[in-house]
């Protein structure tokens, strides 16, 4: 009997569709196209000394240092916000992992807003805060890190809280008939297991924590060498001096490449 | 060291209720299908389930209003779940550092234990690259190095191969008899039961059906289930002297005993005889039976028949061909009274 004669392109499923492959490439081109553009207009020539200017590497320095403390407050509260989604039921835990939720979804310049409401010199916080220790957040670089933890902090939780789901709780069985508290089965058996999701998170959060504009300029203003982080000085400079802002756009870009290609393995090559 | 336990476990559609009681150095086994409790019941005693009803007692100190951690036990798990992130050494030392020794002593214990068990040399492997028998007593090593009075064993020996469970059974045999403490053990496999137990408990749908040494268990089975596991036929009559009306078929068996009142009738497959034709001067223990299927069991050939009373019978592959037994057959069915084994029930 004569088998059916099949195209080469892929035995199991048949041709490619075209339908699906045309939309595909503009989406592709769509992506990389910018990038491009960013590349190719590049003032190469210039590029050395334009980095050299003292409010990239300020602005740079800036960034890099609240993206950082910003993602280390999301861990020291984040992780422990995920155990407790992931592993205790209290009611209301819906409600709660919905409102850690909210700021994912929420325009950043009306976290900046809302933010100011709670913690501004007027606010329901910032007030008290302001009368008993005589401090107050916004338009400080404490702001932005603020600013840009309130954005980031969802991105952590949620990856750790998956990777809390994800894990073997028997592994913790075991150790509590080891004899382990549950303070030592959480950081001697939890956190280890679990540590490629916290380190995806937290990766995550520092690259949205980088790139934050929205509450940051809302929230703490834009001062250069307190307030003015990286993407601050991007839109600022494409006003004055557009070049100025291309070279500071490609230093973001190069910063995120980096960051994509640490995730290369858990999170683009996944199947 | 005496356990004492009446663990009770209400679930949906499903209801453990045991007694326990299981001396100090005696090694226990639970025995019993999927899903008859016996790892529930496990996990109980382990605190790792919580009780709905119940007492748990070592040695008069009341354990199940404890947590896991602050029980007298180790527990060697199905699939051991050794700790992938820690080496066999901090694997081990993990109990001890939990019970306050520092980092070197806990280690220097833990390899103590993991020299007893002969794997000193894989002190510094991670549990991946461990071989099935090789993570089993890095398991038993963990459970054993925070000296537990209650050692719990879940399947010790289901997740390895055939070949290497045949060694690691006879090892873990070695290691249970030098433990002083009490230990409970799960299996669903008989002989893993009788070879590492002093006594087997079986449970069926949640609660105790028999118990008893090995020997006394395998030549007395009280439920179809223990009696398929040690592989024997299993009827349930009335006996008036020497012979016994079996339920609810009314055949009648000549045995060998003495009873009087409801018995449990026991054969192996080994003493059915099978015949064509109806045999000549033999009129005892004869009926007629279909052969409902035929199969490999060994180098003998089990025969299973419906009919009045349902038998498996053993024979030769040459008695097969000889008397052309197909399923779906009628073929004349005896049993030798002296083979039978009648007792109370």
């Amino acid at each position: 009997m004569a088998t059916p004669r099949r195209s080469s392109v892929n035995p199991v499923t048949g041709r490619i569709p075209w339908i699906l492959v045309l939309p595909a490439l503009i989406g592709l081109v769509f992506l990389a196209l910018p990038m491009v553009g960013l590349l190719v207009r590049t003032p190469w020539s210039t590029l050395g000394e334009r980095l050299a200017a003292p409010g990239v590497l300020e602005a740079l320095r800036l960034s890099l240092i609240t993206a950082t403390c910003a993602t280390a407050a999301c861990l020291v509260f984040g992780v422990p916000l995920a155990w407790l989604l992931a592993r205790v039921a209290f009611p209301g835990r819906r409600l709660v992992r919905a409102l850690v939720t909210v700021p994912l979804v929420l325009p950043p310049v009306v976290g900046g807003v809302a933010l100011l409401l709670v913690l501004g010199r007027r606010g329901l916080v910032g007030q008290w805060l302001d009368q008993v220790f005589g401090f107050s957040l916004p338009f400080t670089t404490a702001g932005v890190v603020v600013a840009e933890a309130f954005v980031a902090m969802p991105f952590l939780v949620i990856s750790v809280e998956g990777a809390l789901r994800a894990a073997d709780l028997r592994y913790e069985e075991a150790a509590a008939t080891l004899g382990a508290s549950r303070w030592t089965v959480f950081r001697r058996v939890t956190l280890p297991l679990v540590a490629p999701g916290i380190t995806a998170g937290a990766v995550l959060c520092w690259a949205r924590a980088l790139g934050e504009f929205g509450a940051t300029i809302t929230f703490a203003g834009n001062f250069p060498g307190q307030t003015q982080t990286m993407p601050l000085a991007v839109y600022l400079a494409l006003e004055s001096d557009p070049e100025a802002a291309i070279v500071l756009s490609l230093v973001l870009l190069v910063v995120s490449v980096v960051v994509l290609a640490s995730l290369r393995d858990r999170w683009v090559n996944s199947p | 060291m005496t356990l004492q336990a009446h663990l009770v476990v209400e679930r949906p559609r499903f209801l453990l209720d045991i007694e326990l009681k299981v001396d100090q150095g005696e090694v226990v086994a639970l025995l019993g299908p999927n899903g008859a409790g016996k790892t529930t019941a496990l996990r109980a005693l382990a605190g790792l389930t919580p009780l709905s009803r119940g007492r748990i007692d070592l040695d008069g100190e009341s354990l199940h209003d404890k947590g896991p951690e602050r029980r007298p036990i180790g527990m060697v798990f199905q699939d051991y779940l050794l700790f992938p992130h820690l080496s066999a050494l901090d694997n081990v030392a993990f109990g001890p550092r939990c019970q306050g020794l520092g980092k070197e002593q806990a280690r220097r214990t833990a390899m103590g234990w993991l020299a007893q068990m002969g794997l000193a040399e894989y002190a510094h492997a991670k549990p991946r690259s461990l071989s099935g028998g090789q993570a089993q007593r890095v398991a038993l090593a963990r459970a054993l190095a925070v000296n537990p009075r209650l050692l719990l064993l879940d399947e010790p020996l289901s997740a390895l191969d055939a070949h290497t469970r045949v060694e690691i059974r006879a090892q873990l045999r070695h290691r249970l008899a030098g433990f002083a403490g009490t230990c409970v053990l799960v299996t669903h496999d008989p002989l893993e039961a009788m070879v590492l137990a002093d006594r087997l408990v079986v449970i069926e749908g949640g609660g105790i059906v028999q118990q008893g040494s090995p020997a006394e268990v395998a030549g007395n089975p009280r439920t179809d289930y223990v009696a398929r596991l040690v592989g024997l036929n299993l009827y349930q009559g009335s006996a008036d002297g020497q012979a016994v009306t079996l339920d609810p078929s009314g055949i009648v068996l000549r045995v060998t005993e003495h009873h009087r009142g409801p018995v449990f009738v026991a054969f192996p497959p080994s003493a059915v005889a099978l015949y064509r034709e109806r045999p000549e001067g033999t009129p005892r223990n004869l009926w007629q039976g279909r052969i409902s299927h035929i199969e490999r069991h060994g180098d003998q050939v089990r025969v299973s028949l419906d009919g009045p009373v349902r038998v498996g019978a053993d024979v030769t592959p040459v008695a097969v061909a000889e008397l052309g037994l197909t399923p779906g057959q009628q073929v004349w069915v005896s049993v030798k009274a002296t083979e039978t084994h009648a007792y109370p029930a």
